[in-house]
């Protein structure tokens, strides 16, 4: 028996609170990787806000050894792969480090839509898939209906399904033998030249970049001089190692096998995703396939509260870059909200995930503008450029056309509730495709929509349309030229960049009304009247007026009274702190913040 | 009578009568008791009906108590007494506390020694006997002449119970007859406010203040207003100020404060001096003390006041001391109030640079005369006020 025979690579794939978390750990337990006294639970993700989401950001690869029931020792290798579909990229790296995985449903829950997302990408990526039905031990648990599901979707039968219970350890061991029995063995050429895949990179701050690899062919040692073929980086390789989950430092990596290469680089940029590491000397002739440059879908305005804070929000970018090279940002000046920097990130979890580091980790006030997607302007003079802020946009003389990205949405949802989710996704301008029934309580619906449709509260209408059991999954699907119009909102007559937006023509209207309504009761009283107004180019689509402010003063000021009335101003005074003046008209932060909240 | 006190018969609004009350010395003593508690009102007082309501010669015995205690007296220009209802106190009672303050810190001939007063209290009797035992100005809450704005403020006296007020107070002798207004109850109409206006202006009192109604927290009014009760709508107070303003100038009376309207020669000087930083001594409960830099306080509840005195402790229940910027920035800000207007000195420059400052002037809110900054919408006052809270020692 070859050494190549006795690996097994695999991931899970679950979605969210379908246990995969417990099942690693419970995978962990059994083949002794951990005591159950040190198990800490859910020992795969590392970030506190992994743990509180209950979803893993970052890839983590950890071995495992396992005796079958052959008697034969076998290495298990779990790469756990990020479960959302913003990450879909670093997923399908992931995944090309693997020869198996694990398709983890829940069986109260059944089949949800970014699962089967990440499925057909396993199924793409040639992997064997094993299915898995989990939670069976719930009172609520339906494994024979999720089993069905699992065999409708994946074309086999439901006795391949595997029946477990992470929480109880039920079901486990014949789990283990399924992995040893089913999946295949990794079958790289080990006297090749060294081609080994970067599917996760991360920044630590003593170590600089640590990078998990999958050695596809060939084999590494410490010390091997080596290239890194998308950027052409050449560095000497420093530490290897594997986790058990501890850390372990090993001097070679051989073919098929998973583990970490730390080279001392400190710059992310570097040592990207989805690069192939050879040797400089012996380099190979052929990269893996697949490497991409990340590619930010959905962008927003990140402005500090305190305009102080500028520098400090900058520092806080560089620092989370070093751990996601997905991040693009660059700074931007807002009349209204000061200095900041555009982001770009990959989906809207993604921009959420970005945000709360920010505001929790480095302890910034921060205030974002509206999401927006990134828009194609065809210009008269042939010229193509990109819009990625509503300012971007050039004048209408000067405009052919606006193309906006669409997305290709898969929506499974119980079917009492196909009516309302058709409704809403009619509201969003999406084209309806292919429905499926998975059964006959539940369908898979598929669609094309504009990605700025969904980028702001689709996905919270979704779920309150549907009492949250409709399941979401999208993927890009090229741009497309639509009538879309920029709705600026002035203020005293001059334009608010904050406030504008990139809409289709026919929701401008309701837009412009309703910003300019919600703005009337956040910003006070001024000095003078003050109109707002919404715009499309020069004609005017709706207004509004704040009437000055008539009285501010204590009618009464008596000598006893000096005291407590200087004390009352000074706390009135701290709330004006918090104001910016957009032209000669003062706007509380706090309108800013609520304004962008609307919802259209 | 004094160089200072011939000020007193200056315009209201001149810069010469303001300037001579920063060396005016006053005394205030609170007098807590009223019939009932009033729902707009947050004032120390304690209604008849509540725990030693009643008690008013323990609590005179404390007053005089209290000002025995002085260590420092000093004459005093002005005398105010107030609450509260002063009128629930008996007239020798509140003879003996004018005697009191007199035989401790001299009187000063000529002196403004005002009583407030409740109109349903006051008796052609009443009113002379308190000319009699010296006081010289009486202070009416009238608050308004319609009945029902009356009943909504909780008021006990009518229209009538008024005009005869200030018809005895008239013929009584008093040298100053001030009226006090409420605008802006939710029950007052337009025009029920002109009719009040118009009505207490034929009786030609030498003094009025018209207060906008405030909701002050912790008050009945305020209880109600978070229960949803109506609030006073502050655009239609704005258009109220405007009405009792034009009326009150048409009568002959000088604004000569944001809410204060006199005759020549008729301002009230115990407030002025208040205004403009000048030292007063107060006594009573939850009285407010000026001197030497220091605002002290008594303690407000009845009980513990009276208690706190029996045992031969002077009342205080707290006292702050403002550095040399506070002290000047405080009296730029309440200097302001008044329609002469407040002296520059190290605050106006800064502040009439500051961005605020420009634009405020810009706008016509404020300007100068002669190194004096002037609020000229006095609407507006508090607006401008936190604006010169926005400049720092380092500015100036």
């Amino acid at each position: 028996m070859t050494a190549l025979s006795r690996i097994r690579n695999f991931s899970i794939i679950a979605h969210i609170d379908h246990g995969k978390s417990t099942l690693a750990d419970r995978l962990l337990e059994r083949t002794g990787a951990i005591s159950e006294r040190d198990m800490r639970e859910q020992v795969l993700d590392d970030m506190d806000l992994e743990r509180e989401r209950g979803i893993t950001i970052k890839a983590n690869a950890v071995r495992i050894d396992y005796t079958a029931a052959s008697g034969i020792s076998y290495k298990l290798n779990i790469i756990d792969t990020p479960g959302h579909v913003d990450f879909s990229y670093e997923v399908s790296r992931s995944l090309e480090a693997c020869e198996g995985a694990l398709l983890v449903v829940d069986a109260s829950q059944g089949v949800e839509a970014q699962t089967l997302a990440n499925a057909y990408l396993a199924i793409e990526e040639g992997l064997e898939i094993i299915p898995v039905v989990n939670k069976i031990d719930l009172p609520a648990a339906d494994p024979d209906r999720a089993a069905e599901e699992l065999a409708a979707v994946l074309g086999g039968t439901p006795e391949e399904v595997i029946r477990v219970s992470a929480k109880t350890g039920l079901g486990i061991d014949e789990l283990l033998e399924a992995v040893v029995d089913r999946l295949p063995p990794p079958d790289g050429v080990e006297d090749a030249p060294l081609r080994a895949l970067v599917f996760d990179s991360f920044y630590d701050s003593y170590r600089g970049v640590v990078s998990s690899v999958r050695i596809v062919d060939g084999s590494i040692s410490k010390r091997d001089a080596v290239q890194f073929m998308a950027t052409g980086l050449d560095v000497d390789v420093d530490e290897l190692g594997i986790r058990r989950p501890a850390l372990e430092v090993v001097d070679h990596l051989a073919t098929g096998e998973v583990g970490y290469l730390i080279t001392g680089v400190k710059e992310i940029d570097l040592i990207r995703v989805g690069d192939t590491v050879t040797h400089t000397a012996k380099p190979t002739g052929q990269a893996l396939p697949g490497y991409q440059e990340p590619k930010p879908m959905v962008f927003s305005g990140l402005f500090p509260t305190d305009g102080d804070e500028f520098e400090r929000l900058r520092e806080a970018l560089d620092k989370l870059r070093l751990n996601d090279s997905s991040l693009v940002y660059q700074a931007e000046t807002s009349r209204a909200l000061g200095f900041g920097f555009r982001v770009g990130f990959l989906g809207l979890l993604h921009m959420e995930i970005v945000r709360e580091r920010l505001e929790r980790e480095y302890d910034l006030d921060l205030v974002a503008t509206a999401p927006s997607v990134a828009y194609r302007a065809n210009l008269m003079s042939g010229e193509q450029v990109w819009i990625r802020s509503p300012q971007d946009l050039p004048d209408v003389s000067s405009l052919a056309s606006i193309e906006e990205p669409f997305v290709k949405v898969m929506i499974i949802t119980p079917s009492e509730y196909i009516g309302t989710v058709m409704d809403l996704v009619q509201q969003r301008r999406g084209l309806m495709g292919e429905m499926t029934y998975l059964s006959p309580e539940r369908a898979e619906l598929h669609y094309r929509i504009p990605l700025a449709e969904i980028v702001f509260d689709f996905f919270d209408q979704l779920k309150t349309r549907t009492r949250g059991y409709a399941s979401l999954d999208y993927e890009p699907d090229n741009y497309q030229a639509s009538d879309l119009v920029r709705v600026n909102i002035l203020l005293n007559g001059i334009p608010v960049d904050a406030f504008s937006t990139i809409v289709h023509r026919d929701k401008a209207y309701p837009y412009g009304k309703a910003m300019v309504g919600r703005l009337r009761e956040l910003i006070p009283r001024q000095l003078f009247d003050v109109p707002i107004q919404a715009a499309i180019g020069t004609r005017i689509i709706s207004r509004e007026t704040i009437k000055a402010q008539r009285k501010d003063v204590t009618a009464k000021c008596y000598g006893g009274d000096i005291t407590r009335k200087r004390k009352l101003l000074e706390r009135q005074k701290e709330g004006k702190r918090r104001m910016k003046m957009v032209g000669q008209v003062e706007v509380p932060q706090e309108a800013f913040v609520a304004a962008l909240k609307l919802e259209t | 009578m004094s160089h200072e006190l011939r000020a007193a018969s200056c315009e209201p609004d001149s810069v010469e009568l303001a300037e001579a009350a920063a060396s005016w010395r006053s005394g205030y003593v609170h007098v807590p008791f009223c019939a009932r508690r009033c729902p707009y009102c947050d004032f120390a007082v304690v209604a008849a009906d509540e725990a030693g309501g009643g008690e008013t010669e323990r609590y005179v015995d404390a007053l005089v108590a209290e000002i025995g205690m002085e260590t420092a007296p000093f004459r005093l220009e002005a005398v105010n007494v107030g609450g509260g209802t002063p009128t629930r106190l008996q007239p020798a009672q509140l003879s003996r506390i004018l005697e009191t303050l007199d035989s401790r810190f001299g009187i000063a001939g000529g002196a403004e020694i005002s009583i407030e007063a409740n109109p349903e209290d006051w008796t052609d009797d009443v009113a002379r006997t308190l000319r009699a035992v010296g006081f010289n100005r009486v202070s009416f809450g009238v608050q308004s002449l319609d009945p029902v704005v009356l009943a909504a403020l909780g008021r006990l006296h009518t229209p009538e119970q008024a005009k005869d007020a200030l018809n005895a107070a008239r013929s009584a002798g008093f040298a100053t007859i001030n009226v006090d207004l409420i605008y802006g109850t939710p029950e007052e109409s337009d025009a029920s406010w002109r009719d009040s206006v118009d009505s207490v202006l034929d009786l030609e009192p030498e003094h009025l203040s018209a207060y906008a109604l405030t909701v002050e927290g912790g008050t009945g009014l305020s209880r109600a207003v978070l229960a949803g009760a109506p609030a006073p709508d502050p655009d239609q107070q704005a258009d109220r100020f405007e009405y009792v303003a034009a009326a009150a100038d048409a009568a002959g009376l000088i604004r000569y404060e944001v809410s204060n309207w006199a005759a020549v020669g008729h301002a009230c000087r115990y407030n002025l001096s208040t205004w403009m930083m000048g030292e007063y001594v107060a006594f009573g409960t939850g009285a407010n003390d000026h001197r030497n830099g220091i605002r002290a306080r008594n303690i407000r509840r009845l009980d513990a006041y009276v208690t706190r005195i029996e045992g031969g402790e002077r009342p205080r229940s707290g006292s702050e001391h403002l550095e040399a910027f506070e002290a000047e920035r405080e009296r730029f800000m309440v200097g302001l109030r008044l329609v002469a207007g407040v002296d520059g000195g190290r605050i106006g420059r800064p502040f009439l640079e500051s961005d605020d400052g420009r634009r405020l002037t810009e706008a016509g809110v404020i300007g100068t005369i002669e190194g004096r900054v002037v609020v000229r919408n006095p609407l507006l006052t508090d607006l401008v006020a936190r604006s010169v809270l926005s400049v720092s020692a380092n500015d100036c």
